[in-house]
């Protein structure tokens, strides 16, 4: 929608409760390189702006979640400051400023199989393709990464094509290994260590996503391209991937 | 991870502090948390009952940021290589210095050659053990509570094992205190949590969130410092999943087997399944308090209900004057 003078109206915030001290702002309920931008631009503003009121934002695909000092302040008076700060920003600026963020593309090796990935063949009998099908449709695009978080360096990347997407699992796994190549509606990441997840696992990636005592901590950040490449058992190993023991 | 070596690290005061002789079965350095650290996916961490946690700090007159032992379940015992005071707060854990008991919220003197013995809990899972000054525990990103499942903080991002030295200077503390008995909390088991609707509760249909709030819930055996799983009547949101977004602390999630989960200190930053709304951390604080088998139901309150409970909280903690010691 454009109006008559031509400019791109901004949708009105919706923001919600999240908890005692923190409220959500959604710029949009889908996956988009604008909404992306969008989120980022309000992080760099409200980081700017709100000081010490804020105790840490949390940006993600389309919502950034707000977590303030209740000690200092209260959701009306974060609520308002959210809006007035946020509202001024203009479509084209947002455009301008998003231009400006630096952006690399990272490869990451990958080795699909359905020994490294325990649910690859439940995923193409699902999407009704083959499992080279599967991987070539997973290798072929250049993701974004949208949000990091769930742990540190999972970065969510996105979109994977639509006739390979797969919802969580019903009951997440207790354990997903370190480097698990994993698939969650058109969502896709590394697990960079062992942890819970509900992700369909597709195959096992050799490069640490996250390493405390390097800088920087992570291969990517928000806003990065990522390629997969993929690459046999022998090169797995041979770039220092290790089997996980207990999802073979 | 490459961390330095324990060895070298502790050899310049291996006589000042605290041998671990028993590290118990779940045993943490804590300070207040881990904050500003979300956007590359650092959890926050921190005492699961930050008011124990302050408690502890309190009596002895520490910075209310000073690192501490959480001791879950209990079964610690510590052998003091220096002269200080202590102080051991939260769960009803026995609590024995030098082969004597000794009354819990109150802080004691204890000499170098003294066992510090925190037995099995009869009541709540958490306890906090405090030092004068706090423990010296290296801050990574700017805290050093410790995250197992991220590895990170505490002496090398693990629980305390046997032979750990916890290091810490002898200092005299800012005051000795004992808070008189009829300010201690008190941990049964029968509590309702309350709980601001908040998130996709728009997603949950009124009569689910009806069965929520007047059903009751057992704690499950899958209750850490993630999340407490709850076992009881199946909630069943419209949605399956939503793009992925924050988490913050006390979040409710439902995943589509129904069961609710509260997300807690060591929770996830950023996840997809649908949130009814989030626990107060005055409640949360209770419920890490339960055991496996526990039973709990909600009440759902406001979120100006919320901010002012947390202040007239804050304005009770502020007001009480502990006895000295």
């Amino acid at each position: 929608m454009v109006d008559a003078n031509g400019l791109q109206p901004v949708a009105p915030l919706d923001i919600q409760i999240a908890g005692e001290n923190a409220l959500i702002i959604y710029f949009g309920d889908k996956t988009s390189p604008d909404i992306s931008d969008r989120v980022q631009q309000a992080v760099a503003v409200l980081q700017d702006q709100m000081g010490e009121h804020i105790i840490d934002l949390v940006p993600s695909y389309a919502s950034l979640l707000v977590i303030y000092n209740l000690y200092l302040t209260d959701h009306l008076a974060v609520q308002h400051r959210i809006k007035t700060l946020l509202t001024h920003l203009t479509s084209s600026s947002i455009l301008e400023d998003a231009s400006t963020l630096e952006s690399k593309v990272v490869a990451l090796p990958a080795w699909y199989s359905e020994e490294s990935g325990p649910d690859l063949a439940a995923l193409a009998e699902g999407a009704g393709l083959s499992i080279d099908e599967v991987i070539q449709l997973h290798s072929a695009m250049e993701y974004r990464v949208y949000a990091i978080g769930f742990a540190p360096g999972f970065a969510y990347l996105g979109e994977v094509d639509a006739r390979i997407a797969a919802p969580r699992l019903s009951t997440p796994r207790q354990k997903v290994p370190r480097g698990a190549i994993a698939i969650a509606d058109r969502q896709t990441a590394v697990y960079p260590a062992v942890s819970p997840g509900g992700w369909n696992l597709i195959g096992l990636c050799p490069t640490r996503m996250f390493n405390p005592d390097a800088d920087p901590t992570m291969p990517v950040q928000v806003g990065d391209r990522v390629r997969f490449e993929p690459i046999s058992r022998d090169a797995f190993l041979e770039l220092g991937g290790e089997i996980p023991e207990g999802i073979l | 991870m490459s961390q330095q070596p324990l060895s070298e690290t502790l050899s310049f005061s291996e006589t000042m502090g605290f041998k671990v002789v028993q590290p118990g079965l779940l045993t943490l350095v804590q300070d207040a948390g881990r904050f500003g650290h979300h956007r590359i996916g650092l959890t926050t961490g921190g005492p699961l009952d930050g008011q124990a946690f302050k408690w502890a700090n309190r009596l002895l007159g520490n910075d209310n940021n000073a690192s501490v032992l959480e001791v879950s379940v209990g079964g610690l015992v510590l052998l003091a290589q220096v002269d200080t005071w202590v102080v051991l707060t939260g769960a009803e854990m026995p609590f024995k210095i030098a082969g004597k008991e000794c009354d819990r919220w109150h802080a004691h003197p204890i000499k170098a050659g003294d066992q510090l013995e925190v037995g099995f809990t009869t009541q709540g899972a958490r306890a906090y053990l405090a030092v004068a000054g706090g423990f010296q525990v290296e801050h990574r990103f700017s805290s050093a509570s410790t995250v197992t499942r991220e590895n990170i903080g505490g002496l090398s991002g693990e629980k305390l094992k046997q032979g750990d030295h916890l290091k810490c200077h002898g200092v005299k503390p800012a005051q000795t205190l004992r808070l008189p008995e009829n300010y201690r909390p008190d941990y049964s088991d029968q509590i309702t949590l309350r709980v601001i609707t908040g998130y996709q509760h728009d997603a949950f249909s009124d009569y689910q969130k009806r069965l929520f709030f007047s059903s009751e819930y057992k704690v499950s055996s899958r209750a850490d410092r993630m999340g407490y799983r709850l076992e009881g009547p199946e909630i069943k949101p419209s949605i399956d999943g939503i793009l992925s977004e924050g988490i913050c602390h006390g979040a409710i999630q439902v995943p589509a087997d129904g069961q609710p989960i509260v997300l807690l200190n060591d929770r996830q930053t950023i996840g997809g399944y649908p949130k009814i709304g989030s626990m107060i951390s005055l409640d949360t604080a209770r419920i890490a308090q339960m055991m496996p088998g526990a039973r709990v139901s909600f009440e759902e309150i406001t979120i100006d209900d919320a901010h002012n409970l947390h202040c007239l909280a804050h304005a009770h903690f502020e007001r009480i004057k502990p006895e000295s010691v």
